[in-house]
């Protein structure tokens, strides 16, 4: 299902090559595209991969609210199948927009913890038992160790774990840069949204850029938030400004 | 209203609700003393095995609400050891209190006390005059000190005996030379003593009803190690659900019963979503938390007990290659909700007010289909207070130009709205002309914000027209 064109096959055969040998992974990975050609070209297997840990964080404001993170990951959530487990320790997530991203309320079972290791545990506890369609927590540090035995549990089950991260303070965000295990690792930050020839806000416009892509290339995308059913839609690419004045505002690209 | 016994001829009061006491009917006086002073007195004839029976299902009801370890105490009384097991309740105060007003709700007027030992709550639960008690760890000594020894759990005979020497209290007991009093009324004296101040132990040996199965392990030399605790549990669930196969019936909520070798009790309690006879799924349940189990000097004998058990139906399992199998997740419900976590699902309710319009649902309850409205853009973070902001706008119809909110002036670019949300009279009376607008706005930067106005921006008695912020949208 690979739809981007290599630019030799050479590098492909190498790749299942290094895969059989890496064992773990040797059955044949399954991924969940997203529907929007350029973004499951840029991705390796076409889209995110099941069982595998992607990491999702907001930028600016919403390195602490992760109000669009949470909107991307239900999205994602709502095209796989089956149950959701959402773990979290802030209980500020409002359930009818989860809804409006395409996740039903009676798909998503809520584990709610005190403490930051007990959200992990339920992570780590929902990836290992498979038969979820995905798993969401939404954490603050994932360090390299914590991030590799979750993506163990994902590949051994086969659930895709989507990990939210949203931190106290603005400032803690540079952890961000910090290595892990996770396969692919977003961020979601705001954008003003569609413009309509009346007053009134339109779609929400997100700027998902792919910080990291296991065997893929970074990438940043300017799309259209995520529908009833949870799909995006691929915006023409923004037209960026060296002013701030100019950041911002929409132009269409010739 | 009186209860009237009979012991041969005799007939005498032994129980009195308020309105007799209040005309002076004492428990012990004579039936016919206790008519010649209420006219039309009702009296009905005391039923002990009945009552015996009441007490019985009680217990059974406060096995499987409170504690696993629940025995009967005397003939008017339940012994609970409540140790590790107060923080379901929310604490020892909120579980006795919660304990005393539900069996008010019943019909039964109950005193309850917590303290360190059963001796010292049995004496402190009949003779304070306070609802419920709760002493403090520790502070046994300093409360039963004054109480008089009626509270002991002697014979009628050493009570009056103890009455003849001129000891009326615990207090003036306890002071007196242990070997005289046991000369002149045995051993039992000192033994109750010591029991009352914790010097000896005093185990609770849990009921049992018929119904109850359970199954359990003595054994000839006493273990310790983690890895054969979990062994035998895994042992003792096989033989449970053989148990309970031939009944038909699943386990709601088990007990793992640990007998030590020192005479003391230690509970492990496993609750489950639905009912289970899965061998596999219940050991992972009890061995999951082994390491809070203190095998001390040993453990002489383990018990494993399904306290509550519901019948159980075998499904067909569908067959793969037609449908799509549906993947039971009440095992992980399981294993997270006998962590500790809080485990749920969000349900919509019908209300227009955002902090309303949805309530917490058992993670396993019916699936409704039932979704929110989706005309309206909600945020995806609510606050659960909404914060005041500071905001500029020209018309009251219109969303505000500028916003501050925790110190920072945004430019509002974009603004939907109003939505108008009215208060729920029906709730509260305050809310009957309330009124909140609701505007989505969208700052320079792309950030957007759910915004409201307390009041219609006309009307004062709608709200006090103050505005505040109450979600971040995606």
């Amino acid at each position: 299902m690979r739809t981007h064109a290599r630019p030799s096959g050479i590098i492909d055969e190498l790749r299942e090559q290094i895969a059989k040998l890496e064992g773990g992974s040797a059955r044949k990975a399954e991924c969940l595209p997203f529907g929007v050609a350029e973004i499951d070209a840029k991705l390796p297997g076409g889209g995110l991969a099941f069982g595998a840990l992607h990491e999702f964080a907001g930028g600016g404001a919403g390195t602490v609210d992760g109000s669009a993170a949470a909107l991307m990951v239900a999205g994602i959530a709502a095209r796989t199948k089956g149950k959701i487990l959402w773990c979290l320790s802030r209980p500020d997530l409002f359930a009818p927009a989860i809804s409006q991203a395409g996740l039903h309320p009676d798909r998503v079972i809520y584990v709610e913890a005190d403490k930051e290791e007990d959200v992990l545990a339920s992570f780590e506890e929902g990836l290992a038992f498979g038969g979820l369609g995905a798993v969401v927590g939404e954490i603050v540090r994932l360090p390299m160790v914590t991030s590799r035995r979750l993506q163990l549990a994902a590949e051994k089950s086969g659930t895709m774990g989507l990990a939210l991260r949203r931190w106290r303070r603005q400032t803690e965000a540079n952890d961000y840069g910090q290595p892990t295990a996770s396969v692919t690792r977003w961020r979601i930050s705001q954008l003003p949204s569609e413009d309509l020839p009346v007053g009134g806000v339109g779609r929400p416009r997100w700027l998902a850029e792919l910080m990291r892509s296991r065997a893929g290339e970074c990438a940043e995308f300017c799309v259209g938030a995520c529908d009833g059913k949870g799909h995006l839609s691929l915006f023409p690419p923004m037209a960026y400004g060296q002013d701030q004045e100019s950041r911002g505002r929409w132009h269409t690209a010739s | 209203m009186v209860v009237i016994s009979r012991s041969g001829s005799k007939r005498t009061v032994c129980a009195a609700d308020d309105a007799a006491r209040k005309l002076g009917l004492r428990v012990g006086m004579p039936a016919s003393k206790a008519q010649a002073l209420v006219a039309d007195l009702a009296m009905y004839d005391a039923d002990p095995v009945g009552d015996l029976a009441a007490l019985d299902k009680m217990a059974l009801w406060m096995l499987r609400q409170y504690s696993p370890v629940v025995a009967m105490d005397g003939a008017d009384g339940l012994v609970l050891d409540t140790e590790g097991a107060d923080h379901l309740q929310g604490g020892e105060e909120l579980m006795l209190s919660g304990m005393v007003n539900r069996l008010r709700g019943v019909g039964v007027t109950a005193r309850a006390a917590v303290a360190d030992t059963w001796g010292a709550a049995h004496a402190i639960a009949r003779l304070t005059s306070a609802e419920w008690t709760v002493v403090p760890v520790a502070g046994t000594a300093k409360a039963v000190l004054g109480l008089p020894i009626v509270c002991l759990r002697l014979a009628p005979e050493t009570i009056n005996g103890l009455r003849v020497l001129g000891i009326d209290t615990v207090g003036q007991l306890s002071a007196m030379p242990r070997a005289p009093l046991t000369l002149r009324f045995g051993p039992e004296v000192g033994r109750r003593l010591d029991q009352l101040f914790g010097r000896v132990a005093e185990p609770i040996d849990p009921i049992r009803s018929l119904e109850i199965v359970g199954v359990s392990r003595p054994f000839s030399e006493p273990i310790g190690a983690a890895e054969t605790i979990a062994k035998y549990v895994g042992r003792l669930v096989v033989q449970l659900c053989a148990e309970l196969e031939t009944r038909g019936l699943g386990v709601r909520r088990a007990d793992l019963i640990v007998h030590r070798v020192d005479n003391t009790i230690q509970a492990v309690r496993a609750g489950l979503a639905k009912p289970v006879r899965d061998d596999k799924r219940l050991t992972r349940l009890l061995t999951d938390r082994i390491e809070k189990i203190d095998p001390g000097f040993g453990i002489e004998k383990l018990s494993l007990v399904a306290v509550w058990a519901e019948p159980l139906e075998e499904k067909q399992q569908s067959s793969s290659l037609i449908e799509e199998t549906v993947v039971d997740v009440t095992p992980l419900v399981d294993v997270l909700g006998n962590r500790g976590q809080r485990i749920y699902r969000i349900a919509p309710v019908s209300s227009d007010v955002p902090e309303r319009s949805f309530r917490r649902v058992g993670p396993m309850s019916k699936e409704t289909g039932i979704d929110w409205p989706t005309n309206w853009p909600r945020p995806s973070r609510l606050f659960a207070k909404p914060e005041e902001i500071e905001v500029m706008n020209v018309l009251p119809d219109s969303p505000p130009r500028t916003m501050t909110w925790r110190g920072k002036r945004r430019r509002i670019v974009r603004g939907d709205g109003p939505e108008r949300v009215f208060g729920e009279w029906w709730l509260r009376d305050a809310e009957l002309h309330a009124v909140r607008d609701y505007y989505v706005v969208e700052d320079e930067g792309g950030e957007r914000f759910w915004v409201y106005r307390a009041g219609d921006g006309v009307d004062t008695t709608t709200g006090s027209h103050r505005w505040f912020i109450h979600g971040i949208f995606g």
